[in-house]
């Protein structure tokens, strides 16, 4: 167990090093302000959980970074949810450019970024669970791009 | 339930001679010359005891064309147009004239003949001629109900690809799958079970809940599989012979990606919890869990290899899907692709040595094979959506899954699987009632 321990602690160790190492190359990389990257931004498929607060938001090709618009969104959600006193449900997807698996987690990965983000707001723990779908439920089954982004999403749905 | 499972076939070698090869393939090779072979059709010794519907069943065609398409659709055999064989097929297995299959440019042939014992057991036997040295190769009788003739159809056909390729056979083996139907927005998703050339096709589950990636243990008649039964989404074992099901492990979330250890003891996977995907490992029997990484990245897709002793998976920790191999117990974690793209689904050879994946490259997908230590990449197809390779038990040929883009509203989408040579050569669709992904490939059920 302390090995284990331990072990774990020169991983995290030697990530760390490896991150400061690459940090000069990473510089070079072009990330647009919010890194909203290719992450959807207009309003077809969006549902609403009550007058004017959008019931998701959509995220970047392998990313589960919140966007600005995405935290606006959020924020509007945490407002509601704290003052009707719902709980939620937080949906996380991915789209089909990738292994179904990794989707798996990268749809979980998602829904916690959400959950985080709206428990950082003060919702409280108990009234936000996640669950992740994958890529097997799309919103828009065509294989396009824009069908891709409306699909690397996260949907916030009451939890009855 | 019961009636997809075996009805023991016992077999045993008819002939005790055995000659020496004069007939050999080679599959080593990447491109390679079919080998030239005639199958007779068997026939029916003391028609008498057969009754008219065992009659109907017409065993002697079936039988021989069954080991045809099997050959067939291996890559490695050319079989002869059965209209220019000359011999009737009771010649053929008594006493065969060679020159007549030689004439006919038939390197090795097949023959073979039915009857009914006195415990009402079908017996196959068949024979391996090889036409050049004018000699038999091989022999063998076999027992079985009337019903399971097919399995006999595909052991006779690994004897003979034994015989003729050195290496074990995998046509007395089955894919499960799972069934697709209905929109991909609202898609229905079943296990289903079928004979490795697409026969005896069965359904598992009925669809009331989402099922992915399921696997066989590659030793007993048990899968593993990933269900949202009650919107939990966990890894379950199922029995198929029992159809008793139950979740593996008692995890407060998702777990998914499941596999098991080539004995059959531990079932690998991966568990998500606030964002982290980690791997793990169950003992079947004491239940005893595991952690194996535990890293803040996405570690999942593992696969142990042939011996057990390492774990190859795909983690995104450089910041990008690529494949590790470890130590079982999770020490000296490693990775092993270095080339341009994204590397996933690693899986490892029965043979050990190599592991498949799924590569991610400029928008298209790719089925590959490297060495465990991440030399010698080889791309064997390229498509717009492929993933999850799986192996045949004998390592020489993969299973996956490939889908085609979907127009307005998903419209001309499909889902099928594929099976590729390990040489990148004889690609070919295998038919499905359905639209099919995540195959995975049993063991020889009649080893």
């Amino acid at each position: 167990m302390l090995l284990r321990s331990l072990k774990n602690i020169f991983l995290v160790l030697s990530i760390g090093l490896l991150i400061t190492a690459c940090s000069t190359s990473a510089k070079k990389v072009a990330i647009k302000g919010d890194g909203a990257g290719d992450a959807y931004s207009g309003s077809d498929t969006v549902k609403f959980l009550a007058t004017g607060v959008a019931d998701r938001v959509f995220f970047a090709t392998n990313k589960s970074t919140l966007t600005t618009a995405a935290k606006q969104t959020l924020s509007k959600q945490a407002g509601y949810i704290k003052s009707s006193k719902i709980a939620v449900l937080i949906e996380g997807h991915a789209d089909e450019r990738g292994t179904r698996e990794y989707n798996l987690a990268l749809g979980e990965r998602r829904a916690n970024a959400v959950r985080d983000y709206l428990m950082s707001l003060g919702v409280k723990a108990g009234d936000v669970s996640v669950i992740s779908y994958g890529k097997e439920r799309p919103v828009n089954s065509e294989s396009s791009k824009l069908a891709w982004s409306q699909n690397r999403r996260s949907v916030t749905v009451k939890n009855k | 339930m019961k009636k997809i499972i075996f009805i023991t076939v016992s077999l045993f070698f008819f002939l005790i001679q055995q000659s020496f090869a004069v007939v050999k393939i080679d599959i080593t090779r990447g491109n390679l010359e079919p080998l030239p072979i005639a199958v007779s059709n068997f026939y029916l010794d003391n028609p008498a005891q057969f009754s008219p519907e065992l009659k109907k069943l017409k065993l002697d065609e079936k039988i021989s064309a069954v080991i045809k398409n099997n050959l067939t659709r291996s890559g490695l055999f050319n079989i002869i147009d059965p209209k220019s064989y000359i011999q009737s097929p009771k010649i053929a297995h008594l006493k065969p004239r060679f020159e007549d299959w030689a004439l006919i440019k038939s390197q090795v042939m097949v023959s073979g003949k039915l009857l009914i014992d006195s415990k009402k057991r079908l017996r196959v036997e068949f024979r391996l001629w090889d036409v050049v040295a004018a000699k038999e190769i091989e022999g063998l009788a076999l027992f079985a109900t009337p019903e399971s003739w097919r399995r006999i159809a595909h052991i006779i056909s690994d004897k003979i690809y034994e015989r003729l390729t050195g290496e074990s056979g995998y046509f007395d083996t089955r894919i499960i799958y799972v069934a697709e139907t209905g929109s991909k927005e609202q898609r229905v998703k079943r296990l289903a079970i079928m004979d490795q050339d697409g026969s005896n096709n069965k359904y598992l589950t009925l669809g009331n809940e989402l099922v992915l990636t399921p696997r066989f243990n590659p030793t007993a008649q048990i899968i593993t599989y990933m269900s949202y039964f009650k919107n939990l989404p966990r890894v379950y074992m199922l029995n198929i012979e029992t159809g008793i099901q139950e979740v593996v492990g008692d995890f407060p979330g998702m777990t998914f990606a499941p596999r098991f250890s080539p004995d059959g003891s531990k079932i690998i996977m991966s568990f998500a919890k606030d964002g982290n995907s980690d791997i793990y490992s169950m003992d079947i029997k004491s239940r005893i869990v595991e952690q194996l990484t535990s890293h803040p990245s996405i570690d999942t897709s593992p696969s142990y290899s042939a011996d057990g002793k390492f774990i190859t998976f795909n983690s995104d920790r450089s910041g990008a899907q690529q494949i590790y191999v470890m130590k079982s117990d999770g020490s000296q974690v490693k990775r092993i692709s270095f080339g341009e793209g994204l590397y996933g689904t690693p899986v490892w050879s029965p043979r050990g040595d190599l592991i498949a994946f799924t590569k991610i490259f400029k928008g298209k997908f790719y089925i590959g094979v490297m060495r465990s230590d991440g030399s010698g990449e080889r791309l064997l197809t390229e498509n717009f959506y492929q993933e999850a390779p799986s192996w045949s038990p004998n390592g020489r040929v993969l299973i996956f899954y490939r889908e085609t883009a979907g127009g307005k509203g998903g419209a001309g989408a499909s889902s099928a699987l594929w099976s590729i040579d390990l040489t990148g050569y004889n690609e070919k669709k295998i038919n499905t009632p359905t639209d099919a992904s995540d195959p995975a490939w049993s063991g020889l059920l009649s080893k």
